[in-house]
């Protein structure tokens, strides 16, 4: 069946799935957000355990979502991965020394005999939390506003240094952050994952204290959220962007590229606006009447976040752009094109991702059996009740 | 910026993805082996309902889950390693290699993270049978994962199923089954995931054995220790078949690890078996010195275990480098079927292809066709030889040979050991008298380090052995690297080392702690 597609059609199919692996990936960084908000929210040493307990349920899924979205982009598009990884060194180096302290941070924290004592484990989480957020939104941004790089097949054939991708820049990828947008859109995802973090203890973790303390805290993020987000949409529609002649494969600049985008792709523009209206409805209904809505707050605005990525997502790579774009050199801005897998990967690909349906059918399965009951004090008291 | 490869920048990072390789792999075949062993051991519990199992089972999860935890941590930099420190290897090669890592993630990192969670936050939430479910699912998860990056390591041990592309300047998948059965991915599989189980079999018979030894949790110790000696034992035949299986394949496909492996410098038709050897530290390549100070071998067996034939010629590494003898393995072109080359030649045939490549891409981008197609006749002539195009001299295409011979034997000397432990572990439990026979149970408690050591060595003969490709024969370390500067590469390094070290050790202490606190409901204190 994928077999006698065209190679562009596979080329679009795989753009779609890392797009929606991004996407997860977004929504489920609300572990790292809630990772932020362990002091905040709970204050005793009870209710720490709560919040810890009902993160770590789910820390595995962000983390192998990253893991996955990482493979996917180096099958799908190996030129992104030897281009971004081998360039912007730094930036993905620190995004992967977060992750890797959150990785034992849940199981050791509260082990006995841990080395390194329960409040590093915290502060790792809070790293985490904090770093992982921040640099992932700004690495993304970078597929609008580009880097500085270049990309030379013909370097294969010279002896002395046959690197084919280059990054031109000395500060391997962390000038990302002198750009405000970069920051800027770290900033809202970083606010945005510690929304969706407080919408899902709510829904998850059944105390008082904690929720009273979500409430407030819902207000403090919500409001950074969207003046960042805003900010970000805003001056993405009014920039500039990279554009490919499909003729010729030639990048060129173009005004208002994603505006264009945006208007010449109506189901992306639809995606788009229905994502934004249903993260920011998740956000409000709780807001306004805490006592009945405020465990479904998360389901809206997960949702939300998940439509309103993908269709970033969309913008950076469809309709003749360049997802990747180099500001160094025009020309070695990567497409999903001239980066992606030969047809017979992608067809190979494409038959392994049937498998993503079900992959999906069994998480959330687990995660309704999991979660079914709300995790409570008595629980956290009881023997064996509480694993971190 | 830079203009030219740094060499101790090539140094480094292959020293950043040795350890980050090395510390992966410490934790890894505990989870292979344990998750089965943990699976197999709630079977019991569910199938006679005796509480004392589920104790059992639930002290060993909770070391399988402090293990876990820190095999993920250090896996996720080797994912994005590839990228980082080896960007031009992912282009080159990424067409065939991205894929089965993607496949990991999508048909076995999934299963096993969510399954892993009901295994640990689901006793008293679903049923017992979907709890004995997702362990098993958990198990086969951590199998399949080994399954899919095995089969892309055993891809550069031994590329197939691809072909050249001179338009986009790599390698494309051509033949996915190919890829995935290929002998070498085969018995890499199987040797690597046996390892995996022997791992676990003798972590918790150690354990247990010191619970012997403290005359603590007796039932729960002896039942460990019979659940994973009889695993045990039929793992670790199992190992060494594989292992004779693995021997095989690298004669067919890497004559020069073997002979790197045998400490062989120059061939005969049926050569013999090195069973115990101490190198001659001053030998060199092309020397006429003995290569042995002290040797004792078996005839005739080396060209048996490689060739499965008692007169096969098997080179040694003078013969690889000169060229001029008739090649008994699988894995060479036509053109060297009657008489192989010499590196020399196969260097320069290897700079022709590339030079061809550049007159290729020169002449499309000019639009000279007919250039382009002479010279990519010219290309796909010498393709095989790629690889050697970027090296300078003959001597370069040998490995560390001491390395990889004393790893070697040290892992096939302790492979027949680890049977034999088994062996006697099972006859004196058997007999009732294990608790007595202290000797035994320290030798036990002792082997645990070992049976790592053999394990490690194990990945060196398969990583330094293949020296200096990263693809056999299609692409050496030098050429496979990024373009940073060495100072960056250092800093991670020494980031990684530290961090690494700092997490084990409190990997360590926080297992020592549960083991002393024992079975007593789930051991969480
Ligand atoms: C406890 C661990 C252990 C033990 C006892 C053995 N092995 Fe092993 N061996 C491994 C653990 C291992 C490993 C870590 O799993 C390796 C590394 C790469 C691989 O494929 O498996 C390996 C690799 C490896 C290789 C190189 C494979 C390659 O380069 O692709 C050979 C030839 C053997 N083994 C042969 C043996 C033989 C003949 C054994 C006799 C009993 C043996 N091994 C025992
Ligand atoms: C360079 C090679 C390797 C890479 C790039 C790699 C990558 C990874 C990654 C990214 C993880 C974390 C997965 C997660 O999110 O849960 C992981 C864990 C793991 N890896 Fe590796 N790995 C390598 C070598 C190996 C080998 C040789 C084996 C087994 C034979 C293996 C088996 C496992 C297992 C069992 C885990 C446990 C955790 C899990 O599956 O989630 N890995 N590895
Ligand atoms: C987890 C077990 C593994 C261990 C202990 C291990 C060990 C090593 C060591 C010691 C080296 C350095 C060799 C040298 O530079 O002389 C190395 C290099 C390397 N290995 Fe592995 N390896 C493992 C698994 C893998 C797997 C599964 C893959 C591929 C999927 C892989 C791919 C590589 C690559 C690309 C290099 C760097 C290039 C090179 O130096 O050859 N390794 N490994």
């Amino acid at each position: 069946m994928f077999e006698t597609m065209s190679l562009l059609t596979l080329q679009h199919y795989w753009w779609c799935i890392i797009s929606l692996l991004a996407a997860v990936l977004v929504f489920l960084l609300f572990v790292q957000g809630g990772q932020t908000l362990i002091y905040t929210l709970g204050k005793s040493e009870q209710e720490h355990t709560m919040i810890v307990n009902s993160l770590g349920r789910k820390w595995e899924f962000t983390f192998t979502t990253l893991v996955t979205f990482g493979g996917a982009f180096f099958a799908s598009f190996p030129l992104f991965y030897s281009t971004s990884f081998g360039g912007a060194y730094w930036v993905w180096m620190i995004i992967l020394l977060a992750f890797v302290i959150q990785a034992v941070a849940y199981e050791f924290r509260s082990k006995p005999n841990n080395f390194l004592g329960k409040r590093t484990f915290e502060i790792f989480l809070f790293i985490n939390g904090a770093l992982g957020t921040i640099l992932i939104g700004a690495a993304v941004s970078t597929f609008f506003t580009g880097s500085e790089f270049s990309v030379d097949k013909l370097n294969l054939t010279d002896l002395t240094s046959p690197v084919i991708s280059r990054w031109e820049g000395p500060a391997r990828g962390l000038e990302a952050v002198l750009n405000w947008r970069n920051v800027d859109l770290g900033l809202a995802v970083f606010f945005l994952a510690r929304v969706l973090g407080i919408l899902y203890i709510l829904n998850s973790v059944d105390q008082e204290a904690i929720a009273r303390r979500g409430h407030k805290q819902l207000w403090v993020n919500a409001i950074p959220f969207l003046v960042f987000f805003l900010a970000y949409v805003i001056s993405l529609l009014l920039s500039k962007g990279f554009a490919v002649d499909p003729a010729t494969g030639k990048v060129f600049i173009e005004p208002f590229k994603y505006w264009h985008n945006l208007t010449g792709m109506p189901v992306v523009a639809i995606l788009f606006l229905v994502g934004v209206l249903m993260v920011g409805f998740g956000i409000l209904r709780p807001l306004m009447n805490f006592r009945s809505c405020r465990t479904r707050g998360i389901w809206f605005a997960g949702t939300g976040t998940i439509l309103s990525v993908f269709s970033l997502f969309l913008l950076a790579g469809f309709n003749h752009t360049a997802y990747y774009p180099s500001t160094y050199d025009l020309q070695s801005s990567l497409t999903i094109q001239n980066s992606s897998s030969s047809h017979y990967t992608l067809t190979v690909m494409s038959y392994v991702s049937l498998l993503v349906p079900f992959v999906l059918a069994y998480i959330i399965y687990a995660w309704w059996s999991i979660n079914r009951k709300k995790i409570t004090e008595e629980e956290m008291n009881e023997e064996g009740g509480h694993t971190y | 910026m830079i203009d030219q490869i740094d060499l101790s920048m090539v140094d480094w990072a292959r020293a950043q993805f040795a350890l980050t390789a090395i510390y992966h792999w410490l934790f890894v075949p505990l989870t292979l082996g344990l998750s089965f062993l943990v699976a197999i051991m709630e079977t019991i519990y569910v199938r006679t309902g005796n509480p004392e199992w589920k104790k059992i089972t639930k002290f060993w999860m909770i070391l399988f889950g402090i293990n876990f935890a820190i095999g993920v941590a250090t896996g996720i930099i080797l994912e994005f390693e590839f990228g980082t420190n080896w960007s031009n290897y992912s282009w080159f090669v990424g067409d065939i290699f991205g894929a089965p890592l993607a496949i990991e993630g999508i048909m076995a990192f999934f299963l096993e993270s969510t399954f892993i969670a009901i295994m640990f936050f689901g006793w008293n939430k679903v049923s017992k049978g979907f709890h004995l479910a997702a362990s098993w699912l958990t198990a086969i998860g951590a199998n399949l994962s080994a399954l899919w990056i095995l089969v892309a390591n055993a891809w550069m041990q031994y590329p197939t199923g691809m072909v050249f592309n001179p338009d986009t300047a790599r390698n494309e998948m051509a033949n996915f089954w190919d890829v995935l059965l290929s002998p070498m991915a085969v018995n890499k599989f199987l040797h690597t995931i046996s390892n995996g189980y022997v791992i676990a079999s003798i972590f918790m018979i150690g354990i247990s054995a010191w619970f012997l030894l403290h005359k603590r949790h007796v039932l729960t110790a002896k039942r460990s220790i019979l659940v994973a000696a009889v695993f045990g034992l039929i793992t670790s035949i199992f190992l060494a078949f594989t292992g004779d299986g693995s021997a095989y394949t690298i004669a067919q496909k890497q004559p020069m690890k073997l002979a790197a492996m045998e400490g062989l410098y120059d061939g005969k038709a049926g050569a013999g078996l090195v069973a115990f050897g101490i190198l001659n530290p001053d030998k060199k390549p092309g020397d006429k010195k003995d290569p042995f100070i002290l040797k004792i071998g078996v005839p005739r067996l080396l060209a048996i275990l490689g060739y499965r034939n008692a007169n096969a010629y098997v080179p040694g590494v003078n013969d690889i480098v000169n060229g001029g003898y008739t090649p008994w393995f699988e894995n060479i072109p036509e053109e060297e079927k009657e008489m192989a080359y010499s590196v020399a030649q196969k260097i320069d045939k290897g700079k022709e292809a590339i030079s061809a490549l550049r007159d290729y891409k020169t002449a499309s981008r000019a639009g000279n066709s007919t250039l382009a197609r002479i010279s990519r006749k010219k290309l796909e002539a010498n393709f095989h030889y790629f690889g050697y195009g970027y090296l300078n001299e003959p001597g370069s295409v040998v490995p560390n040979v001491p390395l990889t011979f004393y790893s070697f034997h040290l892992m096939v000397f302790l492979g027949v050991y680890f049977i034999l432990l088994f062996i006697v572990v099972l006859y004196f439990l058997n007999r009732g008298t294990l608790e007595h026979r202290r000797w035994l149970l320290w030798l036990s408690l002792w082997t645990i380090p070992v049976v790592y050591l053999a394990s490690q060595a194990g990945w060196v003969v398969a990583e330094v052995g293949r020296q200096p490709w990263v693809i056999q024969d299609l692409l050496p370390t030098v050429a496979a690297v990024s373009m940073i500067d060495s100072a960056s590469v250092k800093i991670t390094f020494w980031i990684f080392a530290g961090l690494f070290t700092a997490l084990l050790i409190a990997d360590v202490m926080i297992l020592v702690r549960q083991i002393k606190i024992g079975p007593k409901d789930g051991g969480q204190s």
